[in-house]
């Protein structure tokens, strides 16, 4: 019996583990070249780590684009049949538009990570790093290693708001010490601040930087220097394959119970696609995930206090429509407007579908992840219906048409 | 490593990405979701540079 986990990041690279450990064979599948998902990043520098089991067979470069039943098709034209399978497919930054935020020079806070950790590349000299959550202190520790000055704008106001929270806190104590590691951080780290515009012509010259209130309206304002901006307003988590193999929802997120499973019996989830809290809960998850895949009870449970506790802290306040002009950008591939979602709207498009088609947002190369969220929210739509894609992954055309192989 | 861009020949350390080695050319999640870095490589459109990694001889043509 085969199971299949899509994504090696700390969730499937521990589920694939746990699932070989109990005598299964495993199909580890990730797009990326080397395992370890967003957190284990490796450099392309060092010698590569792979998965030390030889149950598991890791099938790199490989990205599953549809579920149909119980065969999942792979690019290069081949398909996979399941018995069980496990979706660790993580998550990505949520950005939140602002005037200007479509110049070259501002990032995800994620891709300043990525290039830091994979490539060693500092994305700018002068760099600015806001948004919220706790997800900004290793991006802007990153950027600190690879050379960068560095700024981190805060928009809550965690250091009194976590007072409120002391259960979580001390269920959080394991991840609260590894935030210590980036101590080097708080020199330069201010909260209720936030960009709310880039400016420069060609590239992002200066920002717009204001103090906050408790909702997020900007409050006294001034114009700061940089050379890039890198954003990040929580995490969206790659919903589209477990949302085609027909897996409940949960407030956004996979529904599993205390053994991972989904609503759909022989599929399991862990990791940030079931919520977010940290590469520990999800490593946890994903043991519990293989195991449970393999017919093993661990009478193990996770303790989900801590990433509650999160999404209360960290929350994103409304006031960030407040940064909007009408010709700001909503979706990036299409240049959609706040001007022209809300003509669509004005035209009678309510629902995500009659909203796209209307405004075209979401209809470029990627497919609303980045807008998805930003325009369910300005005109309160449920944001998961934007992960509702027949194909998970645009595709090279050739491999839709091939007669697939099977991948054993 | 040796490979070209928009027709220059450039030496390249291996594992890297083109995102890497091409400025501008429009990465913003630089995790291969936002498309924003869609290049040609060898004849073959919209490839994302953030996640090719370079191999010798590759073509790159940035738009
Ligand atoms: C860019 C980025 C950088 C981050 N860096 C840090 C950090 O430094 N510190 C920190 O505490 N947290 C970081 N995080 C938060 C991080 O998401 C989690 O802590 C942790 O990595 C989550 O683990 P996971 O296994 O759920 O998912 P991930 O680590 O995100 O792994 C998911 C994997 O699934 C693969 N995948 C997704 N869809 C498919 C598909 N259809 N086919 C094949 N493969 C697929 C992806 O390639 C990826 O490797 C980062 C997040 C992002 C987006
Ligand atoms: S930078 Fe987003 S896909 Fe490459």
């Amino acid at each position: 019996m085969t199971i299949v986990v899509v994504g090696a990041g700390p969730a499937g690279v521990n589920a694939a583990v746990t699932a070989a450990r109990a005598g299964k064979d495993v199909l580890l599948i990730d797009s990326a070249a080397r395992i370890g998902g967003q957190y284990h990043r490796q450099s392309f520098r060092a010698k590569e780590i792979r998965v030390a089991h030889e149950r598991v067979r890791h099938l790199p470069d490989t990205t599953v684009w549809a579920i149909e039943d119980n065969r999942l098709h792979l690019t290069g034209s081949r398909v996979v049949t399941a018995e069980k399978l496990i979706l660790a497919t993580g998550a990505y930054d949520r950005t939140l538009p602002f005037p200007g935020w479509d110049l070259p020079g501002v990032y995800t806070a994620g891709a300043a990570q990525a290039m830091a950790k994979g490539q060693g590349i500092a994305l700018g000299r002068n760099v600015i790093v806001a948004g919220t959550g706790p997800f900004l202190l290793p991006v802007a520790s990153s950027l600190l290693d690879v050379g960068a000055k560095v700024r981190v704008f805060e928009a809550n106001s965690p250091s009194h708001r976590w007072l409120r929270e002391p259960t979580a806190l001390f269920a959080g104590r394991r991840k609260l010490l590894e935030l210590t590691r980036y101590a080097k951080v708080a020199r330069h780290y201010r909260e209720r601040t936030a960009v709310i515009a880039a400016h420069g012509d060609d590239r992002v010259r200066e920002v717009t930087v204001a103090e906050l209130d408790d909702n997020w309206n900007p409050l006294r304002q001034k114009r700061i220097a940089v050379d890039a901006v890198c954003v990040g307003y929580g995490f969206v988590p790659q919903l589209e394959l477990a949302i085609a193999a027909g897996c409940r929802l949960s407030d956004g997120f996979v529904a599993v119970d205390e053994q991972q499973r989904t609503s759909v019996p022989w599929i399991f989830a862990a990791g940030e696609i079931t919520g977010v809290g940290g590469a520990d809960l999800a490593a946890d998850e994903g043991v519990i995930a293989g195991a449970a895949a393999a017919g093993v009870q661990l009478g193990l449970t996770v303790d989900r206090r801590f990433a509650d506790a999160l999404t209360r802290v960290y929350a994103v306040k409304d006031g960030w429509k407040s940064w909007l002009t009408d010709d700001t950008i909503i979706c990036r591939c299409e240049r959609v407007t706040r001007h022209r979602l809300q003509e669509a709207t004005g035209r009678g498009a309510t629902a995500t579908r009659a909203v796209k088609l209307a405004s075209r947002a979401g209809l470029g190369p990627c497919q609303g992840r980045i807008c998805g969220a930003t325009v369910a929210d300005l005109l309160d739509l449920d944001p998961t219906t934007f992960a509702r894609r027949p194909i998970a992954t645009p595709i090279p055309l050739g491999d839709l048409a091939a007669n697939p192989v099977e991948e054993q | 490593m040796n490979v070209t861009i928009n027709g220059e020949p450039a030496t390249v350390e291996p594992g890297r990405t083109i995102a890497a080695v091409v400025p501008n050319v429009g990465v913003f999640c630089a995790i291969g979701v936002c498309h924003g870095c869609l290049v040609t490589v060898n004849d073959v459109p919209d490839v994302r540079a953030c996640q090719r990694v370079l191999r010798e001889g590759d073509e790159v043509i940035t738009r």
